[in-house]
């Protein structure tokens, strides 16, 4: 896939709570094609301890008004910076960088996503929905105040809420959601109560804390369900030439940048059964 | 029309732009970018005698104006880069240089036979400077002997140019840049990274898992160019010089301290046009100060 680099303008910076901000980028020439995973590199201005650029997933691309969103968390000076742009401003950025997820059609899928995690769902949701699956959205968070456009997801399938102290949706880790639960291969554990599925998710997407998506990886190889995961790894180029971002697979290091960021979990070493998971599943 | 070409003994350059091992991939990862053609040369990635892994993440830690790398000469060897990435890059029409890496002399002249094979590439870059490997690499640019010996050892079986990467981290950069031009290298090439450190103060941890790496970037620009100054003074083989360099004014002071060639490395990172517009920006300094040809700029430092 072919990369670009480009001055795109800020034609809407949304702040959704204390730490998130949505950025709506547009550009000038039309936007290439792009999958949900994808990931862009930013250049930050004026940030004294701000040298490289700062990777980003997509969170949407829209079409009519050709514009790049990214769902940014404030947690240090880059991206402070970023989330305190001015309307009309510009910012260079390189895209579409990395491997994103692979698409399934018309399967019964689940997306998970955890804290700022939930970034590339948007797209991931929308594309799925396109292409005729059952999309499951999966939220979670520690208080009501970190689940992020929940009601967004709406249009493209059924949305599931956990927060760890209870005060939107289901109490508890986002792996301990009835949701899951009931898709056991012991058909007496289905407690959810609106749910259809019958214990059964052809696919499963995660992305969000390592912990989360380790949990989600090892539930989804106890039941055979294929699994892709989305990693955050430091990055210096973005592009597959410094080797600074690597992962161990099962075939030695290999880049996140250019072979992920969203890679299969049986690909990933130490994300298999028989290491320890980070999260419980009940 | 001002002439930007210049030599590095046997390589004739169209210009004196050149990217910095390990931070230009094999050239392809810029393709989208930038004409690749259009530059002086390119560096490739290190090649080592067997496949290496490299050091485990995190290898990368972000510092004022640069970043520490700890990547480790992760590559698949040279028997790899002969039959899978060789053939790639001989469609480049451009000097493509190797570098040449490992932890044993043996290991060093074991690549270099098979690098001088191949006819596409112009020449190797020896790197004995690299600080991010237990033995070998840097150990061979920190002390004479050791220079002396792996450049020797080299020079046997390789033909073309050779050039020698130093390290910076000697006291005296002279005595070893004097040493392997006497043990037959017909470039030098400076500055590697310097080694350096960095800890995250919250988890009282230090950032890279190897816990010292390399630094580079404008941070190091300052050294580098008191480098070469030096080492240029000194031999009478062609200096490369590079570390930090990211503008046509970074480039230029390089080539005023008097290097005849240039390398950009991590500014490629922050943007992949950086070479391509160096190599604008010095043309138009040329007009701009009426001056014919690039190679005036050599040494030419008021001083
Ligand atoms: C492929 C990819 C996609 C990403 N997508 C998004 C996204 O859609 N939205 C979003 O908000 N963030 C995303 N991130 C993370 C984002 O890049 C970092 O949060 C950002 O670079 C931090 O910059 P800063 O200057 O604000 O923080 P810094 O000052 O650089 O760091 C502040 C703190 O954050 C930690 N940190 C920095 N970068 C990372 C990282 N990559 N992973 C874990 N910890 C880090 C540092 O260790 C430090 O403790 C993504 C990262 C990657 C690699
Ligand atoms: C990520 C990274 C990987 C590098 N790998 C190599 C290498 O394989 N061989 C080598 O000789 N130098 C290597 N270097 C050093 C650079 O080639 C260069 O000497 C150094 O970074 C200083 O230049 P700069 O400041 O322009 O980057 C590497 C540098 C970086 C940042
Ligand atoms: S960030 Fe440079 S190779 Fe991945």
């Amino acid at each position: 896939m072919k990369k670009y680099i480009a001055d795109l303008t800020v034609t809407n910076n949304t702040q959704l709570n204390s730490k998130h901000h949505l950025l709506e980028l547009k550009a000038t020439a039309p936007l290439p094609d792009m999958v949900p995973g994808q990931f862009v590199e930013v250049k930050v201005e004026g940030s004294e301890t701000t040298y490289l650029r700062r990777p980003f997933s997509i969170h949407r691309v829209n079409r009519e008004t050709n514009s790049l969103h990214l769902l940014i968390k404030v947690v240090g000076d880059g991206t402070a910076k970023l989330a305190s742009i001015a309307l009309g401003e510009t910012v260079n950025v390189m895209f579409p960088l990395g491997k994103g997820f692979e698409l399934t059609n018309n399967k019964q899928v689940l997306l998970v996503g955890g804290g700022c995690g939930v970034a590339p769902l948007y797209f991931l949701a929308e594309k799925l929905f396109e292409q005729g699956n059952q999309v499951n959205v999966l939220i979670g968070g520690r208080t009501s105040a970190d689940i992020l456009l929940d009601d967004q997801y709406a249009k493209f399938g059924k949305v599931y809420i956990s927060t760890e102290d209870g005060s939107k949706g289901e109490k508890g880790m986002v792996t301990s959601h009835s949701i899951l639960r009931s898709n056991t291969n012991n058909a007496s554990d289905y407690t959810a109560p609106d749910d259809k599925l019958n214990g059964h998710f052809d696919k499963i997407y995660s992305c969000g804390p390592d912990g989360m998506m380790r949990a989600i990886a090892h539930y989804a190889e106890l039941r055979n369900i294929p699994c892709e995961v989305s990693l955050e790894n430091t990055m210096a180029c973005g592009i597959g030439a410094c080797l600074c971002c690597v992962v161990e697979s099962n075939e030695g290091n290999v880049c996140v940048c250019t072979e992920g960021p969203v890679f299969d979990s049986k690909r990933l070493k130490g994300w298999t059964m028989e290491t320890e998971v980070g999260c419980s599943l009940d | 029309m001002v002439n930007l070409g210049v030599k590095v003994h046997k390589l004739e350059l169209k210009n004196p732009v050149m990217t910095a091992s390990g931070t230009f991939g094999y050239g392809k990862e810029f393709d989208d970018f930038i004409d690749v053609n259009s530059l002086g040369g390119i560096i490739v990635k290190a090649t080592t005698s067997k496949h290496r892994e490299g050091n485990p993440y995190p290898r990368m830690a972000e510092t004022p104006m640069g970043m520490l790398n700890a990547v480790g000469l992760q590559n698949k060897g040279i028997e790899y880069f002969v039959n899978e990435i060789y053939p790639k890059l001989t469609s480049y029409n451009t000097n493509v240089i190797a570098n040449v890496s490992d932890s044993t002399i043996e290991g060093y002249v074991q690549v270099a036979e098979q690098m001088n094979k191949l006819d596409h590439i112009a020449g190797i870059e020896l790197n004995i400077s690299c600080p991010n490997v237990k033995e070998g690499g840097m150990a061979f640019g920190t002390s004479c002997p050791s220079a002396i010996a792996v450049t020797k050892a080299v020079r046997e079986v390789y033909d073309k140019t050779l050039i020698v990467k130093l390290s910076p981290n000697v006291t005296s950069i002279t005595e070893i840049a004097l040493a392997v031009e006497e043990a037959g290298a017909d470039a030098i090439s400076l500055i590697n990274t310097l080694l350096g450190m960095a800890i995250n103060f919250e988890t009282r941890k230090p950032v890279l898992s190897t816990v010292t790496g390399g630094l580079s970037g404008p941070a190091i620009k300052p050294v580098a160019l008191r480098m070469v100054w030096q080492v240029a003074k000194a031999v009478k083989v062609p200096v490369i010089g590079l570390g930090g360099i990211t503008t046509a004014a970074d480039a230029i002071e390089f080539l005023l301290a008097g290097a005849t060639a240039v390398q950009i490395g991590t500014a490629n990172f922050i943007d992949p046009t950086t070479t391509v517009k160096v190599i604008s920006g010095i043309e138009n300094y040329l007009l701009r100060h009426n001056i014919s040809s690039v190679n005036e700029l050599i040494g030419a430092l008021d001083c």
